[in-house]
């Protein structure tokens, strides 16, 4: 990665800026398994950078890691130019990091607007007791937090189910509104877990859009897992590859597409 | 109107009243069940060790006194102050936000996504080591506890009601500090609703009763909102204890009340606190009414002690989830 420059403009005129989060030499076991073994990459600003692999390389675990919800055992996390120490999912949250979940995880008997509305709360300052009492400031935050919430009802065209509790949603509606949530937070990386996993060919094609406007507009950086290669290549601008844990690609898509040991993860070779 | 009717209204309104007081028990209840799916066997002790607490601050009494005595040989009973109730009652809330504090770094935390029932049986341990350690700390006497709260019938109602019957008919019998804790109980019950509706806090208690997991990825800390959910719950639990410790005085029994708060969940609902208050109500009135009408008439009285059960049997029959329960919706 040192080769590339500090920063440069991609093809479609996005700027991509130095690096914002790197992960060195990491390694996770659970027991004796080891989930991942050893890796490292980073992840540039305002960049589309995907995770691809086969079933149980890895992935999410990696995802897991950056989000705060496993400590490696090995390896060091570096965010904004500082090591990172072991924090609570809760508190990465609190650094600008939001994500979503491989099997969506809504606030099922709440409605979309709440539901994207607890995206605000690392937003909202005011404490128990103004809120308790609901004067001044605390009356002002919700409303000014509200007005964020509607804006990104608006861009993921939910206006019609915002009051609808997320238990009743169809599947591709409910991972629309945890990209929301998510999204409502305003985060520096947006972490998504196959975004588009059990999607048909037109949902996936309006959240590959949402994601590329998010990135273009809001220039959010956003790290993301998916199965779907030809996805893939049309959004990512940076591709890892892991196989058992292990990094065995990392590069633009057309180089990672032509590479000889990521066409063997995927198609199967015979080890001996 | 005929007399039989005036007491069949009277029995009915008193019974809204204990209702009432059941209601504020079972709040307790639904407030950590909701938040964190525990069903807290201890809420009804936890009302006996507020009651002790409170009337052991305002009587200035020494702490485990007992256990002081019997160590160093002294004879320490009390400081000889007396403490006014407001202050007191502040103290005691102070105390019950501590004993969360603890109950969250003892208990909760070392059983982070354990099965539900693990959970239930932690609570059962905790009721009964919170029943010793009142007991310990306090004494195990029989206390009175009196805060000022109006108590005995009023006249007021009696005199203004006495004409609605005939000569027999001296008014309606109703208990000041039943109006008193209705009183209480509204106001308690929609703070904690607009509070939780309309707040961050609220917004993330609920987002945790919800999914644990969801609700840490959007930064909300479970410790915090735990620590918060089981501190009101032992404010609420101090309001029973006070409503309940003024009207029966502070004893072991208190903490039985919580078995009264059971078919009033069973009825509104787990998970809903408006269904707490109606659970509650419909409960006392009901059993009031059934002990009036048929009851006392034709089965012997004392209906009041079993009639509960079997009106949430018939709910847990038609309606699972209670009156207010959340629908349980399944996609497949």
């Amino acid at each position: 990665m040192s080769a590339q420059p500090e920063s440069y403009v991609t093809p479609d005129g996005r700027t991509i800026g130095g690096v914002m989060m790197e992960m060195k030499n990491i390694t996770l076991r659970f027991g004796g398994v080891v989930a991942i073994k050893d890796i490292s990459f980073d992840i540039r600003e305002g960049e589309i950078r995907a995770i691809i692999g086969p079933n149980g390389a890895g992935k999410s675990s990696m995802l897991n890691i950056i989000s705060g919800f496993y400590v490696p055992q090995e390896g060091e996390v570096w965010f904004n130019g500082a090591r990172r120490a072991p924090l609570r999912p809760y508190e990465v949250a609190g650094q600008g990091i939001a994500r979503t979940f491989q099997n969506i995880a809504l606030f099922e008997g709440m409605s979309v607007l709440d539901n994207i509305m607890t995206g605000r709360l690392t937003h909202m300052k005011s404490g128990l007791f103004s809120q308790a009492l609901w004067y001044g400031k605390a009356a002002r935050e919700e409303h000014e937090n509200r007005e964020v919430v509607e804006k990104i009802i608006d861009f993921l065209e939910i206006q019609n189910i915002r009051k609808t509790p997320v238990g009743r949603l169809p599947y591709g509606l409910k991972k629309r509104v945890e990209l929301g949530r998510a999204l409502a937070a305003e985060p520096k990386l947006l972490l998504l877990d196959e975004p588009m996993a059990g999607m048909n060919v037109e949902e996936k094609e309006d959240m590959s859009r949402f994601i590329l406007d998010v990135n273009d507009e809001y220039g959010t950086t956003i790290a993301l897992i998916e199965h779907d290669m030809g996805v893939v290549m049309d959004l990512s601008d940076r591709v890892v590859v892991m196989d058992y844990g292990k990094k065995i690609g990392d590069g633009p898509p057309e180089e990672v597409r032509t590479s000889q040991a990521v066409i063997d993860a995927y198609l199967g070779v015979s080890h001996d | 109107m005929p007399d039989q009717l005036l007491y069949g209204i009277e029995a009915a309104v008193n019974g809204l009243m204990a209702g009432v007081l059941y209601a504020l028990v079972a709040l307790g209840f639904v407030l950590i069940f909701k938040s964190s799916g525990i069903f807290n066997y201890a809420q009804g002790v936890f009302a006996l060790f507020s009651a002790l607490t409170l009337v052991g601050i305002m009587e200035g009494q020494v702490p485990f006194a007992h256990l002081i005595n019997s160590i160093f040989g002294t004879e320490v009973h009390h400081f000889g102050w007396h403490v006014p109730a407001v202050l007191a009652i502040a103290f005691t809330v102070l105390v019950m936000v501590g004993l969360a504090i603890l109950v969250e770094r003892y208990i909760l935390r070392h059983l982070v996504n354990q099965p539900d029932i693990i959970l239930f049986m932690a609570t059962i341990g905790l009721a009964y080591f919170m029943e010793g350690f009142g007991d310990l700390m306090w004494g195990s006497d029989i206390k009175t506890l009196d805060i000022g709260i109006p108590q005995g019938g009023s006249f007021w109602i009696e005199e203004n009601t006495a004409w609605l019957g005939g000569e027999g008919f001296y008014g309606f019998f109703i208990d000041r500090l039943d109006i008193v804790a209705a009183c209480v109980a509204a106001v308690l019950v929609v703070g904690l609703t607009l509070f939780s509706q309309y707040t961050k806090q609220g917004r993330a208690l609920r987002a945790v009763a919800d999914d644990h997991q969801a609700a840490l990825s959007v930064g909300i800390s479970l410790r915090f909102i735990w620590v918060l959910v089981w501190s009101i719950a032992g404010v609420v639990a101090l309001v029973a204890g006070i409503m309940w410790g003024s009207k029966s005085g502070v004893q072991f029994s208190l903490s039985l009340i919580a078995l009264k708060a059971l078919p009033v969940l069973m009825l509104g609902g787990f998970t809903s606190i408006p269904g707490a208050i109606v659970g509650g109500l419909i409960i006392g009135m009901g059993e009031k009414l059934f002990e009036f009408a048929i009851g006392a008439p034709f089965l012997g009285g004392a209906t009041e002690n079993w009639f509960a059960y079997v009106l949430a049997l018939l709910f847990l029959v038609f309606r699972p989830q209670g009156l207010f329960g959340e629908k349980i919706i399944e996609r497949v």
